[in-house]
């Protein structure tokens, strides 16, 4: 087991026969991610890296059987893209994309959440499941199928997590990179409730940053639902105040956001915290007792 | 993207809310013009900047004759403006905006921001407007007035009216309200607004509703939409290394401390601050060099680093996903050469073809220290910049 996705999942591309669809869709077939085939209209018909070409996402569901998409197009086209993969029937949508205006990200959540679809993303890293699948631009090779779910804000804080596990030689079952948009297509507490829930996970590193209250939300989440162990980090201890426009701001976070609030919200719940990056491992080795 | 107030304004006016009549100016003499041209005997100078607390700080006045509006005009223009809300060396002054003066009976608070939580355009209220509202909100949460709006069904005018009746506005004043706040929630969808804020929203003397102050944030992302705003975009109130650094596509911060940080990815780029400072020692900076950090974008960021004449040593934190380190480390070779890099460098590379990078590395006579794992790179560069502070 594991979450989200598996060796069964099957995967098209959005943005297909573009430059990064292109690089990383071979890096995923590589790694043995089942991907069907991809979406670029106008290009239907045609064949890509060996792999059917289709014109709109509903071809590509009903030809394939897809059940996940990824979605490298350009920020102005996101929220087309995601809205045509939920009204084809998509359950799993992993936007890879970075500078997706939010006002579109408030419109695309609410869609998703209405027709029961997981969106994952934008401005993240993917989801992989260790040795079945690959959906994203992460390097496959520092992952090692295991026992820890890994959910980030971060990309690169997500690699420093997985490199760690996999040196200690726990592994991974599913990590999750969530993304660093104010709007998220899933937040920490919807990937640490699945995690819960998937008898393969053991245990759970939660990599964080300063701003927003995710982490805080996150904090109250774990305290009242989950009963494996958790290891957190929070980046951004140094992070000067901002300049600033106005008051609100500060109105609607109340207080909250920094590191020190993160870090003091996360050990009130119980969470194992670590304020030095290169302690993730070993703390989820205290935290385990592995 | 930040708007000045008189930008803001400019919206406001064609959403159809109430604003003062002013003119925003360049020099003393297009103020004094302006003046005659407003007409009256008493006017609002304001000084331009992208921050708050310009009453508390001085650059809000109330002038009644030539000789005021030329001493706050002379003082402020080419100036920088500190608040409470800028940093130390402030923001610079280059337009002031003269309006007319408005009586005041009442203060109130309007804004609306994107929620994180909620997930939801949120509109808050309160009758305790000016600039204490932090203050009310931290200590009493219950006199601000919230609003969600549905990103589906959009704004709706009983959403105006409950927060009009609780903020006890008399019928005509209701009418108004319902209007700002309408004209707002159009504003804020058509322009992709990130921030909004009229603070104070004030009652005349007449009962009238009157948006004193304007506060617009626009969504950076979402501006490629949106051309007609291109021309409000102000760099001169941008930290210039900053804007250097945009072009570039490299996210820069400048900081206090010595050590300059070189890291690809924004959450690796705070650990690695954080990890210098947990070693004992201070970050010059925070660089982002992104995904794709190609040798120009290097030599670029070194340049950048290095200007800040208070870096003693520059830690380069690489963790290669896609990117191959070895194609890194000659990147780092190559900017090392073209810039002229004089501090002590200490490089740690992780991930794809590490070994080999590192190797790429040690062969080469330049000033550069290779780090074995995270935290030994951390303190051979804290010692490298003279040890911990």
């Amino acid at each position: 087991m594991s979450i989200l996705i598996n060796k069964n999942t099957k995967v098209i591309c959005q943005g297909f026969t573009g430059k990064n669809g292109t690089f990383h869709s071979e890096q995923a077939i590589a790694y043995g991610t089942k991907m069907v085939g991809g979406v670029t209209p106008g290009k239907g018909g045609t064949e890509h890296l060996g792999l059917p070409v289709f014109n709109t996402v509903a071809d590509a569901v009903e030809a394939t059987g897809a059940d996940a998409t990824v979605i490298y197009v350009p920020a102005p086209f996101v929220m087309d893209s995601i809205m045509e993969a939920v009204d084809a029937g998509i359950q799993i949508i992993v936007c890879i994309t970075e500078g997706v205006p939010t006002l579109d990200m408030l419109k695309c959540k609410v869609a998703c959440d209405n027709a029961g679809v997981v969106l994952i993303g934008p401005n993240c890293p993917g989801v992989i499941t260790p040795d079945e699948c690959k959906i994203g631009i992460m390097p496959g090779h520092i992952h090692k199928k295991g026992r820890v779910g890994i959910v980030s804000r971060s990309g690169t804080l997500t690699y420093e997590a997985v490199k760690q596990t996999t040196d200690m030689g726990f592994g991974q079952s599913t990590c999750v990179g969530i993304g660093g948009d104010p709007i998220p297509g899933s937040n920490f507490i919807d990937i640490l409730a699945r995690f819960q829930e998937d008898p393969e996970t053991e245990a759970i590193v939660m990599i964080g940053e300063i701003g927003g209250t995710a982490e805080e939300e996150a904090a109250e989440f774990i305290k009242n639902n989950v009963t494996k162990p958790v290891v957190s980090y929070i980046a951004g201890v140094t992070a000067p105040a901002g300049k600033r426009m106005g008051h609100a701001g500060a109105i609607i976070s109340g207080g909250k956001g920094t590191a020190a609030e993160k870090f003091a919200a996360l050990e009130a719940a119980g969470v194992k915290v670590t304020r030095n990056l290169a302690e993730i491992g070993s703390t989820l080795k205290e935290a385990t007792g592995w | 993207m930040n708007l000045h107030e008189y930008q803001g304004k400019a919206l406001f006016r064609e959403y159809g809310l109430p604003v003062s009549n002013g003119v925003a100016c360049d020099t003393t003499e297009e103020v004094l013009a302006a003046a005659k041209q407003i007409g009256g005997d008493m006017w609002v100078v304001k000084a331009q900047v992208h921050a708050g607390g310009r009453g508390k700080a001085g650059g809000v006045k109330l002038v009644k004759t030539e000789a005021e509006i030329r001493e706050f005009c002379d003082r402020h223009i080419g100036s920088r403006l500190v608040t409470y809300q800028t940093d130390a060396n402030g923001q610079p002054v280059s337009k002031i905006l003269i309006e007319t003066c408005t009586d005041i009976a009442n203060e109130l608070y309007l804004g609306a921001v994107v929620d994180r939580s909620t997930r939801r355009i949120v509109f808050m209220a309160s009758t305790e407007g000016g600039v204490e509202i932090e203050k009310v909100a931290e200590e009493t949460p219950e006199k601000i007035l919230k609003a969600a709006i549905d990103p589906l069904v959009g704004p709706q005018p009983n959403q105006a009216r409950q927060m009009g009746f609780k903020l006890g506005l008399n019928p005509t004043q209701m009418k108004q309200f319902t209007q700002i706040f309408m004209g707002l929630a159009k504003l804020f969808d058509e322009k992709d607004v990130a921030l909004i804020e009229v603070n104070p929203l004030v009652i005349t003397e007449e009962g009238n509703l009157h948006c004193l102050d304007a506060k617009v944030v626009i969504d950076s992302n979402a501006m490629y939409r949106h051309p007609e705003l291109d021309a409000m975009h102000d760099p001169s109130q941008e930290d210039e290394r900053e804007a250097q650094a945009a072009k570039w596509e490299l996210n820069y911060v400048a900081l206090d401390g010595n050590i300059g940080c070189m890291v690809n990815g924004a959450g690796l780029a705070m650990g690695t601050m954080d990890t210098v400072k947990l070693h004992g020692g201070a970050p010059a900076n925070f660089l982002d060099v992104g995904g794709g950090a190609t040798k120009e974008r290097v030599a670029e960021a070194f340049k950048i680093i290095l200007s800040d004449s208070n870096v003693k040593a520059v830690f380069v934190n690489i963790f290669g996903g896609i990117v191959r380190c070895d194609m890194i480390a000659e990147g780092i070779i190559g900017a090392v050469e073209e810039v002229g890099v004089e501090v002590p460098v200490v490089v740690r590379l992780e991930g794809n073809n590490a070994d080999k990078g590192a190797e790429i590395l040690s062969q080469s006579d330049l000033n550069i220290i290779a780090g074995e794992s995270l935290t030994d790179a951390a303190q051979k560069v804290v010692a490298a910049a003279g040890g911990a502070a």
